[in-house]
């Protein structure tokens, strides 16, 4: 089967910085991998590159089927991201831009509203202007955005961060749904204990490349 | 190796571009006759005019690079729509300039708002501007792809001006040169077209240097570049040799 | 591209709404600066009355300044960039959402100026048939270049500093065309106003026709 996830030597610059200078990964629909590495190793620009927000200025990356040195836009509506920043309007309630958002992407507002649901947004939250959310409260609205949009590839650059005991437990198993469902996740992750038991493998990126695959790491951890 | 931005070529060029301005003085100062109605101050049309013609021409190349810029994505359209902007600056500025001096004694004032004045005094407003993007701390081709929108939409605004100021009001003498007009002289129409061809010359050696300082500063960045990707990769051949990366161990 | 720049339109106008900024603070600078006009002209009630037409419009480009700053500072912060690069709307939806979002404000603000300019400079509002598609086509053409220069410089670190310098040199020629147009409609025999609108059709159709095709890239690039 064709993988979701091919990149062979891929180089990307951020401005004239070499974040990535060469990371092969293989990553087949489905799967779950985690990405560790210590900061500045080039996990968040790999993310993006996956995303179509970085170009790929060197080597083959291929997304969904999607050849990002060619074109690294049609991939972009199929992908959701989790980054640091949280991607909403800060004077619009929790409800308002899970609908924007969605309808952005096409969704159906019955998708909004069971995200908005599934993330406990549902209640009085919904109404509430972002600028006034506690920074778990808007990890939260953010993600109930990407479960809206319903995206093929999942790319989540700490997600646990911010987020409380329960927070957490919801992150996992909306990553386990995810599987199931056959999307395809990459986590990026300082928490490597909980990240572990979600992923499939790791793959350890140092330099702005790949170091090493290791297969089957759920099964140790477990 | 020459370790100049000069060639044979370009030193002909500025040769000739110099004799051309010693002709010009001696033209536009001694040989050519004093204007009936305006006397000895018709001399300064001979740097007034040329300028203005060459600094509109640099930026229509300015625009056009900028189209072909936003088509190609070559870095050579991007070095040339830089160049020719800055060196057109200089001439806009040397034309107000002359200008205002021309103005002084023939109107009474340094300056007044009329069409053509107010339009080439904006013109150089959104110049500056267009530098002021171009000196943005940002990525090359980021800065190069905003400076070219930029560029672009110069165009219609300067257009658009150009009719409302000249519905508005006109004191500026109408074209003197597009006019088969007989109250000009046939040694100060020589000399006017001396002028042209002098400063399009000189304009055309300024291009080729600014052109090369440019493209040799790009490669003093790219440089650094290639340092740096060595050093990043050498960074990650670096932790594979460890038996275990920094992250911790693998359980 | 309709539904994106509805869906556009309609979240800055709830943005608007929710959070008031244009209502509570650029209207009320744009009265200001009306009123310190009068403050230094005063004196002399007749420089006042022959300028009016002159000081609408540069009271309406400075606090189009604003606005435009208002409604990019939202699209860049936090991560709402990336999210609208990932969204899947059309960029030049986008810039139409944005173009007619601005517009909608624009014009209240122009009508609660002209209310200033009645009651404080004594302005004879006659020749209505020639003020409102004065205002619309000027403004049309503000908010179409406003967009432009505000995706462009919205990213910057400069932002504040080089946008008035970028966007005011472009729309001088529309404070040219609107004040000749106002004054023909405001005091002589309209017959005159019309080239004037005719000018301001001509600069808003630029704008918008280069918005259209390049929103895209400075959506991308800064």
């Amino acid at each position: 089967m064709e993988p979701a996830v091919h990149l062979r030597g891929a180089v990307s610059l951020l401005g004239r910085f070499p974040a990535l200078a060469g990371v092969d990964l293989d990553v087949a629909p489905g799967e779950v991998v985690l990405l560790q590495g210590p900061n500045g190793a080039g996990k968040t620009t790999l993310l993006r590159c996956c995303a179509g927000l970085v170009a790929v200025t060197a080597g083959e990356a291929t997304v969904l089927g999607h050849d990002l040195t060619v074109d690294r836009r049609a991939v972009r509506r199929r992908v959701g991201m989790l980054g640091h920043a949280t991607g909403l309007y800060e004077d619009l309630t929790v409800a308002d831009n899970v609908a924007f958002w969605s309808r952005a992407a096409g969704a159906r507002r019955g998708d909004a509203d069971a995200a908005m649901a599934r993330l406990g947004l549902d209640g009085r939250l919904a109404a509430v202007a972002v600028h006034r959310l506690s920074a778990g409260q808007r990890r939260r609205t953010s993600l109930a955005v990407m479960l809206a949009r319903r995206p093929e590839l999942w790319l989540l650059d700490e997600p646990h961060a911010g987020l409380d005991q329960s927070g957490r437990d919801l992150v996992d198993g909306l990553v386990a749904d995810a599987a199931a469902a056959g999307a395809t996740v990459l986590i990026a992750s300082h928490e490597l204990e909980r990240a572990r038991a979600i992923a499939h493998r790791s793959v350890a990126v140092v330099g702005g490349a790949t170091a090493r695959t290791s297969p089957a790491e759920r099964d140790h951890v477990a | 190796m020459n370790d100049s931005t000069a060639s044979t070529g370009t030193r002909v060029l500025g040769s000739i571009t110099l004799v051309g301005f010693a002709a010009l003085l001696l033209f536009g100062l001694v040989l050519s006759p004093a204007d009936a109605a305006q006397g000895e101050l018709v001399r300064m049309m001979y740097v007034h005019v040329p300028t203005a013609f060459v600094a509109f021409g640099a930026f229509t190349v300015t625009v056009a690079a900028s189209v072909a810029y936003l088509l190609r994505r070559t870095e050579w359209w991007d070095l040339v729509a830089h160049g020719s902007a800055e060196i057109g600056a200089v001439l806009l500025a040397a034309t107000l300039v002359s200008g205002m001096l021309w103005g002084r004694p023939t109107w009474g004032v340094y300056w007044t708002w009329d069409a053509r004045l107010t339009t080439t005094a904006l013109l150089f407003v959104l110049v500056l501007g267009y530098l002021a993007v171009r000196r943005l701390p940002l990525d090359r081709d980021k800065r190069a792809g905003l400076a070219a929108v930029v560029g672009l939409l110069l165009l219609p605004t300067t257009i658009v001006c150009h009719y409302a100021t000249t519905w508005w009001r006109t004191l500026h003498q109408g074209p003197t040169i597009a006019r088969a007009d007989p109250q000009i002289d046939g040694l100060l129409l020589f000399t006017l077209v001396l002028g042209l061809a002098v400063f399009a010359l000189l304009y055309v050696w300024m291009m080729v240097h600014r052109f090369r300082v440019l493209y040799l500063e790009h490669r003093v960045e790219d440089l650094g570049l290639d340092t740096a990707i060595a050093e990043r990769r050498r960074e990650a051949s670096g932790a594979l040799a460890t038996p275990r990366p920094a992250t911790g161990p693998v359980t | 591209m309709w539904r994106d720049a509805a869906l556009v339109a309609g979240k800055d106008l709830r943005l608007e709404l929710r959070s008031r900024v244009a209502i509570n603070q650029v209207a009320p600078f744009a009265l200001l600066v009306l009123v310190l006009f009068a403050f230094a002209l005063d004196p002399d009630r007749g420089i006042l009355a022959r300028a009016t037409a002159g000081l609408y419009w540069v009271a309406v480009l400075f606090s189009a300044v604003l606005a435009v700053q208002r409604a990019f500072a939202v699209e860049v912060a936090d991560g709402v960039r990336d999210g609208l690069r990932l969204s899947g709307l059309d960029p030049a939806g986008i810039f139409v959402g944005k173009v007619a979002a601005l517009a909608a404000q624009l014009l209240v603000l122009e009508a609660l100026l002209g209310l200033g300019v009645v009651v404080f400079y004594d302005a004879d509002v006659a020749g209505m048939l020639l003020l409102v598609p004065t205002c619309l086509a000027a403004t049309l053409g503000v908010a179409a270049a406003g967009s432009l220069y505000g995706i462009l410089s919205a990213g910057l670190r400069v932002k504040e500093t080089i946008l008035p310098l970028l966007l005011l040199p472009v729309v001088a020629p529309v404070l040219v065309a609107a004040t000749q147009a106002f004054e023909a409609g405001l005091s002589g025999p309209t017959s005159d106003g019309w080239r004037w609108l005719g000018l301001l059709i001509v600069f808003a159709a630029a704008y918008v026709g280069l918005g259209l095709t390049t929103f895209d890239l400075l959506l991308e690039e800064s």
